[in-house]
């Protein structure tokens, strides 16, 4: 054993000298991880998020067709006159020969060219001979409220535009507020740390200043003024031997350096784990942008699940083949999609949000019941060419979001008894947080 | 699904099989010095710090990379299947004759959990533990993957040739050909076996059943020319006797029979009265534990017992008296007798025994008090029980004989469950061919020359008539997991027929069932509806065959055949029984039912002697003794002792179903094989012997309880229960209800307290149990297994009393001793009366394991549960310590890799049961009942899809919804609507207790009070008898 007592205290000296170099390694490891983070958070932020444009005027027929018109048209036309894969729909009832012939057209397009009809043949032929997929399951009634819906959505673009305009700005602020506490903490660290830097370059300047002043008399008595000029060098590097040497000082340098190094521990252990900016590459390059954002494909139109279940889902290949069963087959992507179904063996994509097992998330919850919208968690990402995790999906995120979201209470029986009691208890709105939603069982068993 | 049982090498040193490897395997820490290894002989300090450097970088690099998860769809979605939706399909669990219509609940195409199917007239909804466990039986990884032609794989092709060529040679030269099955309800199967000896006319359909009741079918031959088991309806009974019929645990159709049952016992606002039960049995039957009288004989006065009360009621009624037979006295028969008389009518007299004559002269005592049309009804016969032991008997002579040629086993392993087995398995090899259908090489298959294994219930088409008149279908609910075939598909492919069962079956419908229905429109609407409602009953409702005409010129045979059999003894006497759980024996790789406690004993993953408390004393023997036990010489088995109250002196019950060699990883090597020791008497199976050698051998083995105190020494604050007379009188009677002092006087404990309470104002979800209808048959044990992922620990772990189970069962005997005297109470009665109380966390509204957990990992939600949070906890194991209920459990290891828990959570396969809402728990952390609150969020989150208030009882636990007699009832305090605002709503100021009042936890679970319908207390009984 060490018996030599000075031995013994030069090992020590020696472990704390490594344990401080661990220490700063992993804090600027985690720095480093944070910075990254912060990266992401910061180009997430600002931009209003594309939202489906609400319909102006009411009526259950226009609700109606607009879900139908997301359901079923909106992959290949636009409500507007743009074309995307379709002709765009603005003015169809006036320029089309009749809403009979719309009807026929829509349940079975390729019949109608076949007999022959001269305004059928020619739109065939102006958009490439894509043949327009058959819809005969929609009624007569269900053909008048997507006519609708695109009268309705052409009338009042403007009035769209607004509400539209409403919902993207609450879902950035959101967004922002989700993924900003850990980025203003980092500003804070910073800030603090530029502080306690000038606070200690200050300290240091008056400690040499004074160290100068109390070293000058004695040179001056003991050798006069003519030593004065060659003896600045030597008597700043006094100056600065006594200021290393000063105890105090290096002392406080000291406890600074091991404050500011246990902060950036601390700092750095909460983000273990997280997977914020996580955007792995995917075995096929699927661009939400061009399918969400280029042609406002509803999300519900491939993640089936998302009012129903737990899982939003990913959409099996025979949804992707819905379209591309016609569209763009000699893409070199989609054409991995064909050879999934050829051989019989399912995508595997990359999971991009992962919560771990002990927690339970339901999409059906937060979608269906509390009308939220997807960006809300998931970033815009309609302008996402690559899916990445925005979020932190980290409990103190969902607590925060929890805390600050209102119910969404309307038309359901089920809240009605929680908001009475509510009501008479606080004018204060309904939180999530009021009906148990900080509970633990709300998300762990 | 072939990769499902792919398997994973942890490195190639397992693959290679290393020595090291092996040796290291089984251990969970890897057995190396870790500081001599990592940092050599000497370590010195800089080492030192240089492994710990190495770590912590390591570590928190580690952390800092999250692996890449996969996610996988569908490739072609089916349309109404939706991920993390469960599916539920109407099915039927029918095996060997146990029977229940079920629903089948799947998750992305894999079964999940078993749940009865409300719309059978017959359960109700109920099941019992083994239909609950029969799912994890889907996922056993020691079943067969495709067939076999003796230890080598062959394909189905060459099978079916090589084997309709032997059948063929066989038939052609005339040689017998013989299937041997157990109990088939299926009538489609039925037809199928038929149109197999249409093909090849030498063959024939024996079928057997372990536990049989032969004899019972013989003397309803005799007495009414119908070889039947008819219907009984407990229901209807004032007055039941049994006299040694397990009919609530393994006696015909216990699931059957729990709920008339039940429902007769129960009473409440509107129901004073209840039916009176006696029990005469040797060992402590399930059955016998939830009787009002209970008198005990010796295996070898059965038959005396029976005639004896039949010559006491007689007398009173005037009927013809049996001659000859020595009159026993067994403590209350004078009573049940006097009882009988009293309602005729509306009596009910069963009896276990195998014996024909016994039977018959049940049957006379029936008619006599006019059971026939009341409570017995040969016009709807069960199907549950159909095995001849005679025929059995013949093909045994037959196979000896050399002249059966070929034979098939299809649910059936006679090697291993007939007396006869030895024979048998000597007689096998003779043969031309055989073949088994077992899942596994079982005892008997690994005899045949073939095995061509039977895909499980839940991968199989078929249907059952489980009563005249009562259908139900079987459809699969997953795509075949190996490469096995139906039993229906290879008869049908070897008999030359198209072998799509599927398409038969449909057909047999449209020939057979179809025309029963009325006003069902066409063929394939009725044919969607059936298999949408799991149940077709055109026989429901209809009223009992009027009463039968009892041939009263057999009783005076059958009384002298009694007479010559029945002669009493001095010996021990051995009595073999049936469990519960394990059954039989066919189900013994079930781990979920090898770890349920038995309902009487409370032991698990064993069978032992069990002895009275009287003989125990006399021997010398103490729990966990060992005793070898012999019957006519044959090969002696050693068992350890259990000391059972309630038992017949001087007699021994040893259960049936363990001491398999061949059935897989969990029942191999479980306990002692007993079959050897059912005998054969006059032709029929006779689970008994009346000279058994029992004799005290070396060594001792400590059996695996999950309860080991007996009594709940006097404490009424625990378990409160009265008698109908006293109930009659006063409905609080037998209520306990506490008082504590204080400086203002004594006052209930409900009106001081230090917390605030915490308020419910949406749900307040709750739990009635009814004690007088729980019979402790441990159906929800394994419900709650099933939904909420248990773990199985083993027999090692059980006896270190760390057995995971969220619910359990506390079984009470009463004592003989006197109040205060702690001591005396401590001990049962000889005859003890006995109480189930199913027990788990009461979600107490002031929990005390909330206030002492460190980490706030308990808590407490506004909808009255008590939450457990497992990802915060840290595992101090405080809460447990201060639940006054002990119903916490600690994970004492990580049990789904571990090796040493090899059940069915170790392997991929296995893994395929768990239910995918609840977290599988890792090692160091506390669980304990939930309240199935992945259900409560689920009913919650349906109602809010739809914009709409819970339905009252829409949530359902899995307990609740397990219980065969409808115990247990759950629900919403806040709705009014609710069963459970009903039922308390009545009993609040009646029979509703809270455990433990006096510590005001204030629970969400209420028990009603146990009533026993006996004149008086049982201390008093007990007086008057002696004097008597």
């Amino acid at each position: 054993m060490y018996n030599n007592s000075q031995d013994k205290l030069l090992r020590m000296s020696r472990l704390s000298k490594f344990c401080g170099a661990l220490a700063l390694s992993l804090a600027l490891l985690f720095n480093g991880s944070q910075t990254n983070a912060q990266d992401s958070v910061a180009a997430a932020g600002g931009g209003p998020a594309a939202a489906t444009p609400a319909p102006a005027s009411g009526g259950g027929d226009v609700e109606k067709g607009k879900s139908l018109f997301n359901n079923n048209c909106a992959q290949c036309h636009a409500v507007t006159e743009e074309a995307l894969v379709g002709p765009g729909l603005k003015g169809v009832r006036q320029r089309t020969p009749g809403e009979a012939w719309l009807q026929k057209w829509i349940r079975n397009s390729s019949a109608l060219i076949a007999t022959g009809d001269a305004y059928a043949v020619q739109v065939f032929n102006k958009y490439n001979k894509i043949q327009m997929s058959n819809f005969p399951n929609l009624t007569d009634d269900d053909i008048k409220s997507i006519l609708d819906y695109v009268d309705s959505a052409n009338a009042a673009p403007a009035a769209a535009a607004v509400v539209g305009g409403g919902t993207s700005a609450a879902t950035s602020t959101q967004t922002g507020d989700g993924g900003g506490s850990p980025s203003s903490l980092f500003t804070f660290v910073l800030v603090a740390l530029l502080i306690v830097m000038l606070l200690v370059l200050g300290v240091l300047l008056v400690i040499v200043t004074i160290l100068s002043k109390a070293v000058q008399p004695v040179g001056v008595t003991a050798e006069g003024t003519a030593a004065t000029g060659a003896s600045l060098v030597d008597r700043l590097r006094t100056g600065l031997t006594n200021t290393v040497n000063n105890s105090i000082v290096r002392s406080v340098v000291i406890w600074l350096f091991v404050l500011v190094a246990t902060k950036a521990i601390i700092d750095g252990t909460f983000s273990v784990g997280i997977q914020q900016g996580y955007a792995p590459k995917q075995p096929i390059q699927y661009s939400h942008k061009l399918h969400a954002g280029q042609y406002k494909i509803d999300c519900n139109y491939c993640h089936t699940g998302v009012n129903k279940g737990k899982s939003a889902t990913i959409p099996a290949a025979n949804i992707c083949m819905n379209c591309h069963g016609v569209i763009k087959k000699e893409s070199p992507e989609i054409q991995k999609i064909y050879a999934a179904i050829e051989q019989n063996r399912p995508i595997e994509w990359v999971r991009v949000h992962n919560l771990p097992d002990l927690a339970y998330f339901n999409h059906a919850q937060h979608v269906n019941v509390g009308n939220i919208q997807c960006q809300t968690c998931h970033g815009e990402i309609e302008k996402m060419e690559v899916v990445e995790q925005r979020s932190s999906l980290t409990m103190g995120w969902c607590i925060d979001c929890h805390r600050k979201t209102e119910v969404n209470t309307k038309d359901n029986a089920y809240y009605d008894k929680l908001v009475a009691l509510h009501k008479k208890e606080t004018k204060e709105p309904l939180k999530v947080a009021n009906i148990g939603g900080l509970e633990c069982s709300k998300c762990h068993y | 699904m072939e990769n499902t049982t792919k398997r994973y090498w942890k490195g190639v040193e397992e693959l290679r099989n290393d020595s090291e490897f092996v040796k290291n395997a089984n251990s969970e820490f890897a057995n190396v010095n870790s500081e001599e290894d990592l940092l050599g002989k000497d370590p010195q300090r800089r080492d030192f710090l240089k492994a710990m450097g190495f770590g912590m970088a390591a570590v928190s690099l580690a952390a800092c990379e999250a692996p890449v998860r996969k996610a996988i769809p569908y490739l072609n979605k089916p349309e109404f299947t939706f991920p993390s939706i469960s599916d539920y399909y109407a099915s039927t669990y029918a095996e060997n004759g146990d029977y229940a219509p079920v629903l089948v609940e799947t998750r992305e195409g894999r079964p999940i959990k078993i749940e009865g199917n409300p719309a059978s007239s017959i359960t109700k909804g109920g099941t019992t533990a083994r239909v609950q466990a029969s799912v994890l039986s889907l996922y056993d990884i020691d079943k067969l993957k495709g067939p076999k032609r003796g230890e080598t794989d062959v394909k189905w092709e060459v099978a079916d040739r090589e084997i309709i060529n032997q059948l063929n040679t066989v038939a052609g030269r005339g040689g017998a050909i013989r299937i041997i099955t157990g109990t088939i309800i299926s009538p489609s199967t039925k037809a199928v076996v038929a149109d197999f000896v249409a093909k090849y006319p030498t063959a024939r359909h024996i079928q057997y059943d372990v536990n049989s009741v032969s004899g019972l079918i013989q003397a309803n031959q005799i007495s009414f020319g119908q070889a039947v088991v008819p219907s009984y309806r407990f229901d209807n009974a004032q007055t039941i006797v049994s006299i040694g019929a397990d009919f609530l645990g393994t006696w015909v159709a216990p699931l059957d029979f729990a709920l008339p049952y039940a429902q007769g016992r129960k009473v409440g606002a509107t129901k004073k009265d209840m039916s009176r039960h006696y029990q005469f049995e040797t060992i402590m039957s399930m059955t016998g534990s939830n009787a009002d009288y209970r008198g005990t004989y010796k295996p070898s006065q059965e038959g005396l017992v029976v005639a004896s009360l039949y010559n006491k009621v007689a007398a009173k009624l005037g009927g013809a008296s049996i001659a000859g037979v020595t009159a026993t006295e067994v403590q209350y028969l004078d009573k049940a007798a006097a009882d009988l008389v009293a309602s005729r009518g509306r009596a009910l007299v069963v009896s276990g025994s195998n014996d024909p004559n016994v039977q018959i002269v049940v049957n006379a005592l029936n008619s006599l008090l006019g059971s026939y049309g009341s409570t017995i009804d040969l016009g709807t016969p069960l199907n549950y029980r159909q095995g001849n032991d005679g025929q059995m008997n013949a093909f045994i002579n037959e196979a000896k004989a050399g002249t059966v040629q070929a034979v098939m086993f299809f649910g059936a392993n006679p090697v291993y469950d007939h007396p006869r087995g030895a024979e048998l398995a000597d007689a096998l090899p003779k043969m031309a061919l055989s073949l088994s259908f077992a899942d596994r090489a079982d005892e008997t298959a690994s005899l045949c020359k073939y095995i061509t294994p039977a895909p499980h219930y839940l991968e199989c088409w078929g249907d059952a008539e489980p009563k005249r008149g009562f259908y139900s279908i079987t459809q699969p609910a997953i795509t075949h997991i190996y490469k096995t075939r139906q039993f229906q598909t290879s008869l049908l492919t070897w008999a030359g027929r198209p072998n799509d069962f599927q398409a038969y079956l449909k057909n047999y419908w449209r020939t057979n069932l179809y025309s029963q229905a009325s006003g069902a429109g066409s063929f394939d609407q009725f044919w969607i509806q059936t298999l949408n409602d799991g149940v077709f009953e055109p026989n429901k409702g209809a009223t009992a065959a009027s009463s039968a005409s009892f041939n009263a010129g057999t009783l005076g045979v059958a009384g002298s055949a009694i007479a010559q059999r029945y002669r009493p003894t001095n010996n021990i006497e051995l009595a073999l029984y049936e469990t519960v759980g394990v059954g039989t024996g066919a189900l013994a790789n079930n781990p979920w039912l090898q770890e349920l406690p038995d309902p009487v004993t409370k032991a698990c993953w064993d069978n032992y002697a069990t002895i009275s408390q009287k003989t125990a004393k006399e021997k010398g023997w103490e729990q966990g003794d060992m005793v070898s036990v012999s019957v006519d010489g044959k090969a002696a088995i050693e068992v350890p002792v259990l000391i059972q109250p309630g038992q017949a002196d001087n007699t021994i019950g040893v259960a049936i179903g363990y001491g398999r060699e061949k059935a897989g990883r969990s029942a191999n090597t479980v306990g002692k094989n007993a079959y050897p020791f059912v005998s054969i008497t006059n032709g029929y199976i006779n689970l008994s012997a009346v000279n058994a050698k029992v004799e005290g051998a070396s060594g001792r083995r400590e059996i695996a309880q999950t309860q080991t105190h007996e009594t709940v020494m006097g404490r009424r604050a625990v378990l409160q229960e009265t008698t109908l007379a006293a109930y009659k009188k006063d409905k609080a009677a037998g209520s306990y209800r506490p008082k504590v002092e204080t400086s203002e006087g004594p006052v209930t404990p409900t009106d001081i307290t230090l917390w605030n309470g915490y308020g419910k104002p949406n749900h307040s979800w709750g739990m009635v149990i009814d004690l007088n209808s729980c019979i402790g048959c441990g159906t929800c044990i394994v419900g709650c297994n099933s939904e909420n992922n248990i773990q199985v620990v083993g027999r090692d772990e059980v006896i270190m009393r760390r057995e995971m189970h969220w619910m359990r069962i506390d079984r009470y005997y009463s004592s003989d001793g006197e109040e205060g005297d702690y001591k005396a109470l401590e001990v049962a009665s000889a005859n003890p009366e006995v109480t189930h109380m199913p027990m788990l966390c009461q979600h107490c509204s002031n929990a005390p394991c909330e206030t002492v957990c460190p980490v706030l990992a308990t808590t407490h939600s506004t909808e009255g549960l008590n939450q457990m949070t497992y990802n915060r906890c840290i595992g101090t194991r405080y809460c447990a310590n201060n639940c006054p209920y002990k119903v916490r459990r600690f994970n004492w290891f990580k049990y789904f890799d571990n090796d040493n828990f090899d059940y069915h959570f170790n392997n991929d396969l296995g893994k395929m049961v768990i239910n995918p809402d609840v977290t599988v728990r890792s090692r160091g952390v506390i669980e304990k009942c939930s309240f199935c609150v992945q259900r409560i969020q689920e009913g919650k989150l349906t109602a809010k899809k739809e914009r709409r208030r819970l339905l009252p009882d829409e949530v359902q636990v899995a307990c609740a919804q397990a219980c065969p007699t409808n115990a247990i009832v759950f629900g919403d305090m806040n709705n009014p609507e609710s069963s459970i605002s009903k039922v308390l709503a009545t009993e609040l100021e009646s029979r509703a207790f809270h455990v433990l009042e006096e510590i005001n936890v204030r629970p969400q679970i209420s028990y009603l009070t146990k009533i026993r319908n006996k004149d008086e207390g049982p201390k008093q009984e007990s007086v008057q008898e002696s004097q008597a």
